[in-house]
């Protein structure tokens, strides 16, 4: 049995099970649990109420970063409401003894930015988030999935969850992203493909050629909209990409400690002959720049297509849902995606606001400058990478061209800031999800990678990269 | 909040798939730091206008549907976030059992640890239901979990399957964090046995 071959997915499992339990559950040991101010305050109060402690306070870390506004963060919070939910998170997190970063720190940022740039994402540990986005922490060979409030309670309790294996599929993407494509471009194809439900019930792994190529930026891309397929998880194998990534990060072991950890992260990948629920194969040689052009992911096409006609769709049920969604992102059938005009650009979000995403930016806009008429915001995932950022200048190239150059945090991602799109403003966004008033009620986004969505600032309008400047 | 076992209400139907939890329930809804009170909130997108008054024609926003305690919607119902602020939202406005042909993973979870049934059903299945659930004098159905039944108001049954650990755990409103307790010595046992993995994280967060 134990020669068996297994799944990284399975090996990370197995190692994790502390007890079995009736009808198929496991009682999975969780490593790392990040917390948030959003899905937080509930969990304590439960904690509270059942008169618990948190059982293992070090497992555990929390940062603000949905509802935290990115400018003037030197004054108090404006709205009561932000304010009362990142003071309880502060309360609670000192009250239960749990590391926080804090707001005003230069670590702050996305939860799922901050952790691997402070290195408390490793490959192998369990990790999770009261955040559906914890599937990013899967770049780096982790378990890492999004729960709800009632398991924040129960990972405090105990530091574990109770689950039920997730079937695994294997994305394999075969041969190399041609240059100028992006991982956002992988990962909405490959969404696309398989739709905003397709890997319902799976943990995904991402394997080939066009995986190894990526950077670690781009294989967090990938692993972050994994839940935007539907899955549990995504996963990548760890490979010297992740640990020269890792090495030297504040949290990660160090000298002779990562050697040893090293050597037991190498064997941490698909055994030959494991098998998968499912496979699919994806050619990322033929993959173009990829814009959503309705309300959920999977409505994307590429630059060079046309908004679809739902007259032409076989399905009915698909017909009347595509209507919808033209009418709510005002398009009509048959318009080319180039040349469609913007009001706002947002390039941020956990999906697409690290280092390699900004510069990927700066490069495209050069010395040119944002469109008359046209708001645009670049929000850095971390103050970390903020300052990383400014000792590149790029904030230099961001500010010159006409952006607003912000402090970290979610941001117009959802909207629970200030940072939101008014009514029928559309916008060029980097971030994971369309949805109807995701970004501020009544906005309309198109999702799209960050140099096509610097491109779009400054030529005004949805352009194809490839074809600019 | 104890358990469920079986409703009789109105069923609301909203035929629509890929209902996302940003539509359930708004970001702009989430700073809160209360489980309750989220129900007036529920749908807001779809319920109100810009001037926050009720859209007449939203299902329900007219009688008997105000009083729905059963929700019918199409494919992935829950797509999106993980925020459990959804559930506490349809609970919230008094629904505690939704219909679908299927859910997405995080949001089906939630429903449970909020003791909301979720019922999974074939596509032809929930049709009929939603059928009976668009018309006033036939939207009221008895769903009953001990015997996974739906009795529709035709007098038809229409069975439903459910896991039997989350059938348990509905009914008898188990406390799982309780449960889990019960294994602190195997936990702390593997805690020991891996502390070179993943060791504390320092109170003082260094910065990179
Ligand atoms: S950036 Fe957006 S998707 Fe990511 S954690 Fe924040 S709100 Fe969620």
């Amino acid at each position: 049995m134990a020669d068996a071959p297994r799944t990284i997915f399975q090996k990370i499992w197995d190692a994790h099970v502390v007890a079995t339990l009736a009808g198929g559950n496991a009682l999975l040991y969780i490593d790392r649990h990040l917390l948030n101010e959003v899905t937080s305050p509930q969990a304590f109060e439960g904690l509270r109420l059942a008169g618990r402690r948190v059982h293992r306070p070090g497992g555990t870390i929390a940062v603000a970063d949905h509802n935290v506004p990115t400018e003037n963060r030197h004054l108090p919070i404006a709205d009561a409401d932000s304010r009362i939910q990142v003071e309880t998170l502060e309360r609670n997190v000192a009250e239960f003894g749990i590391p926080y970063v804090p707001l005003r720190g230069r670590a702050q940022g996305i939860v799922h930015v901050i952790g691997p740039d402070l290195g408390l994402t490793l490959p192998g540990l369990t990790i999770v988030c009261g955040d559906s986005h914890t599937s990013t922490h899967g770049a780096f060979g982790a378990l890492a999935f999004g729960i709800g409030t009632s398991e924040v309670e129960h990972v405090l309790a105990t530091q574990t969850l109770i689950q039920k294996q997730a079937r695994n599929m294997l994305v394999r993407v075969n041969g190399r992203l041609p240059a100028g494509i992006t991982a956002k471009d992988l990962i909405l194809a490959i969404i696309g493909r398989i739709g905003t439900a397709g890997a319902t019930g799976y943990v995904i792994e991402y394997a080939g050629e066009g995986i190894e190529a990526l950077d670690m930026a781009g294989r967090m891309t990938v692993c972050n909209m994994s839940i935007e397929a539907g899955a549990r998880a995504g996963l990548i194998a760890p490979d010297d990409t992740t640990f020269a990534y890792l090495q030297g990060r504040p949290l990660v072991p160090a000298g002779e400690a990562f050697e040893t950890a090293k050597a037991s992260w190498r064997a941490l990948r698909s055994d030959p002959g494991a098998s998968y629920d499912k496979v699919i194969d994806i050619d990322a040689t033929g993959i173009a720049p990829m814009v959503t052009w309705g309300t959920n992911p999977e409505a994307v096409v590429t630059i060079a297509d046309r908004v679809p006609d739902p007259e032409a769709m076989p399905d009915s049920a698909a017909a009347g849902q595509a209507r919808q969604m033209l009418k709510y992102m005002a398009l009509e059938p048959g318009t080319p995606l180039a040349g469609l005009p913007i009001d706002v650009v947002f390039i941020g979000s956990c999906t697409n606001s690290r280092i390699e995403d900004l510069r990927a930016a700066a490069a495209t806009i050069g010395d040119g400058h944002v469109a008359s008429g046209v708001r645009a915001l670049v929000v850095p995932g971390s103050g970390a990478i903020k300052a990383q950022a400014e000792a590149e200048g790029l904030d230099l190239i961001f500010k010159a061209a006409g952006f607003e150059w912000r402090d970290a945090g979610c941001s117009m991602c959802l909207g629970m800031n200030p940072d939101r799109l008014k009514p029928g403003e559309r916008c060029a966004s980097t971030s994971n999800r369309n949805f109807e008033s995701r970004q501020g009620p009544g906005g309309r986004t198109h999702l799209m990678s960050p140099a096509m969505a610097a491109a779009a600032a400054v030529a005004g309008h949805i352009v194809d990269v490839r074809r600019f400047g | 909040m104890a358990g469920f076992t079986s409703i009789t209400a109105p069923a609301a139907p909203l035929p629509l798939a890929n209902v996302d939890t940003d539509k359930i329930l708004a970001g702009e809804h989430l700073k809160t730091i209360s489980r309750s009170g989220l129900g007036a909130k529920l749908f807001s997108g779809l319920r109100y206008d810009e001037q926050g008054a009720e859209r007449p024609d939203f299902i329900l926003n007219r009688d008997p549907w105000r009083r729905a305690g059963i929700l019918i919607a199409l494919d992935n119902f829950g797509s999106g976030s993980s925020r459990e602020h959804a559930p506490w939202a349809l609970r919230d406005f008094g629904i505690t059992c939704v219909i679908a042909p299927s859910f997405a993973d995080i949001f089906h979870n939630n429903c449970f640890k909020n003791f909301i049934l979720p019922i999974v059903l074939d596509r032809a299945l929930v049709d009929q239901l939603l059928d009976d659930a668009a018309d006033p004098s036939r939207c009221r159905m008895r769903v009953d979990l001990p015997t996974q039944t739906i009795a529709r108001a035709n007098g038809e049954i229409v069975d439903f399957e459910i896991d039997a650990q989350q059938k348990d755990a509905l009914l008898n409103g188990i406390d799982e964090i309780g449960g889990s307790l019960a294994f602190l010595p195997q936990i702390e046992r593997w805690e020991r046995a891996s502390q070179l993995i993943a060791p504390d994280i320092p109170l003082d967060v260094p910065s990179s």
